[in-house]
């Protein structure tokens, strides 16, 4: 029996003490830690020399930060528009792409494609055509909206950055909708078809409904990542220009790592967190209550 | 879905709609290959043209300044060692977490689960601290372990996702015939998750492949462990406007991951439908 209790406890050390040693040390004590900082004016070097100063930080950022407000009121803006045209592009993509069609497995390949490069090297190719690349098209083909300065205002990099998101996104969005409409009961949609069911009516009344699990996730997977872009940010727009394209995230870097207040930007990343929860786990919830049992 | 449908009109109109559609999507890669092979004032006077003479020197001199043999190595290498490393610890801690489901361990997996939702940025700063302190900055072992603790969560799930439905009966034969636990693990468990290993592997490799943030972080100074996103990024801040460098770099580092993605893309979509299905 000891023998037993021995070896039950040598085997739970084995197979989870390195997981839960590399969580630990990884995540958790600097997420606890998060909490401590952001009532400090740690500045990033010396944590025995952080000072304890109660709330500061919080009514610093709720009443003299106005670029914070800026970036959350930005970010918001950014999330709701990629979110939906991400989302009904790929979707679109996806219907397309569940017909017959000749070039179905390399327009597959194609759309998805922008999706394995990294928000990093995508923001510095975008940069080049909205400032060189449209310039010439504008150029050659007359049409004033590529010879917008697309970078150079507020409106347009707003836009610019958008463009790019849903270009990145788009893809792989696509991808989980076609998985979603391959596992549909095709009775189910030949009847209705017997039954007169016209091409809206059966998007509306059949298809959205049983794909809802994949509308689940992929809102969540969009909303997780547009509220917290941040590589494109950095090389696409640096969230100029000024800072009219910060996102929360791109303030928060600025904040700690270009002002070295760790202990304001502590406190900005941990209402961060708060906002980065509330959304996505309201979202689920009011999205999960749609979906249906097939 | 509509697979028995006829190849009528409206599929064929709706063919010609989705190449255009792709070519558009195509175009940004159009630019950069054109523009990487022609001279900086060519590229100013026409982005959109064919280079009237092919420059291939922007390719070497753009090869030399990210140092992209060192940069490629050290991305490569990050990667492999992470993702074997994430491999190997959560399909342990998931076989645990399902074989024995005790409230520890429940507990333990609904934390995992849980930690999903932090952002990085609110962990990044205090963890710049801590691998500080552990002298972990700034060197190989380091990023690996950032990389092994973040990846944990979304593998483990996966994993024990797919464990579950693995029948006890084949371990308990095993057992008679007297296999030690790490043995049936290893030897009759681990090959059976082949499929789902290759999604945890795929969905890893091309975050961390991509990942900016934590190896500025975490690689603070150390210019040996640059990897090809912080090449490409010190380039831009040296060279502004170079754009005959800049577009050469850009290509040359974007290519590693275009031909893993091109090799293996039924794997990955496979993968990355698998992956969120479950996640």
């Amino acid at each position: 029996m000891r023998k037993k209790r021995v070896s039950e406890w040598l085997q739970q050390t084995i197979f989870v003490g390195p997981g839960f040693l590399f969580f630990t040390v990884i995540v958790l004590i600097p997420f606890v830690l998060g909490f401590y900082y952001s009532f400090t004016d740690w500045n990033g070097l010396d944590m025995d020399k952080a000072q304890w100063t109660g709330m500061d930080n919080l009514r610093k950022i709720f009443t003299n930060d106005e670029k914070f407000w800026d970036s959350l009121w930005f970010t918001l803006k950014f999330t709701v528009i990629t979110v939906i045209a991400t989302n009904v592009l790929a979707f679109l993509l996806a219907l397309v792409l569940a017909r017959p069609l000749k070039s179905r497995k390399i327009l597959r390949t194609v759309f998805f494609m922008p999706n394995v490069i990294g928000g990093i090297f995508l923001g510095f190719i975008w940069q080049f055509i909205f400032t060189k690349g449209f310039y010439t098209v504008g150029e050659k083909t007359g049409f004033s909206f590529f010879e917008l300065p697309w970078l150079g205002t507020p409106q347009t990099a707003f836009w610019g950055l958008i463009i790019v998101f849903v270009w990145q996104t788009a893809g792989y969005m696509m991808v989980i909708y076609i998985a979603a409409f391959a596992g549909l009961p095709k009775d189910l949609i030949e009847a209705a078809k017997i039954d007169g069911a016209g091409y809206g009516q059966l998007l509306r009344s059949i298809l959205v409904p049983m794909v809802m699990p994949a509308i689940t996730i992929c809102l969540f997977l969009t909303i997780s990542s547009a509220f917290k872009m941040f590589d494109l940010n950095l090389t696409l727009t640096k969230g100029g220009p000024g800072t009219s394209t910060q996102s929360l995230a791109y303030n928060i870097y600025t904040e700690a790592l270009i002002n070295n207040k760790y202990g304001l930007g502590t406190a900005k990343a941990m209402l961060f967190f708060f906002a980065v929860s509330l959304i996505t786990v309201t979202q689920v919830w009011l999205t999960k209550r749609k979906e249906v049992e097939a | 879905m509509e697979k028995e449908e006829k190849y009528g009109g409206s599929t064929f109109v709706m063919e010609i709609v989705a190449i255009i559609l792709g070519l558009l999507f195509l175009v940004p890669f159009y630019f950069v290959a054109i523009n990487s092979l022609k001279t900086l004032g060519e590229i100013l006077v026409d982005a959109a043209s064919f280079p009237s003479e092919v420059i291939w020197a922007n390719y070497s001199k753009a090869w030399e300044v990210i140092k992209f043999p060192k940069a490629l190595f050290n991305s490569v290498s990050i990667v492999i060692v992470s993702v074997s490393l994430i491999v190997v610890v959560s399909t342990m801690t998931a076989y645990r977490f399902v074989r024995r489901a005790t409230l520890f361990n429940k507990i333990l997996f609904s934390m995992l689960i849980a930690s999903m939702i932090i952002p990085f940025q609110s962990i990044m700063l205090q963890l710049v601290r801590i691998t500080s302190l552990l002298e972990l900055r700034g060197n190989f072992y380091g990023v690996v372990a950032c990389y092994i603790g973040f990846g944990l969560a979304l593998s483990t799930f996966l994993f024990h996702g797919f464990i579950k439905t693995v029948p006890l009966e084949i371990e308990e034969a095993a057992v008679v015939d007297g296999c030690s636990p790490l043995g049936v693990f290893w030897k009759i468990v681990f090959p059976l998750l082949k499929p789902i290993i290759i999604t945890v592997v795929i969905l890893n490799t091309l975050w961390i492949w991509n990942d900016y943030l934590l190896p500025v972080l975490v690689i603070g100074s150390n210019k040996d462990l640059t990897t090809l996103p912080l090449a490409i990024t010190r380039l831009f801040g040296q060279y502004t406007k170079q754009w005959d460098l800049a577009l050469a770099a850009l290509a040359v580092s974007i290519t590693p991951i275009l031909i893993f993605f091109l090799f293996l893309q039924k794997h990955i979509v496979e993968g990355i439908t698998a992956g969120s299905v479950k996640g």
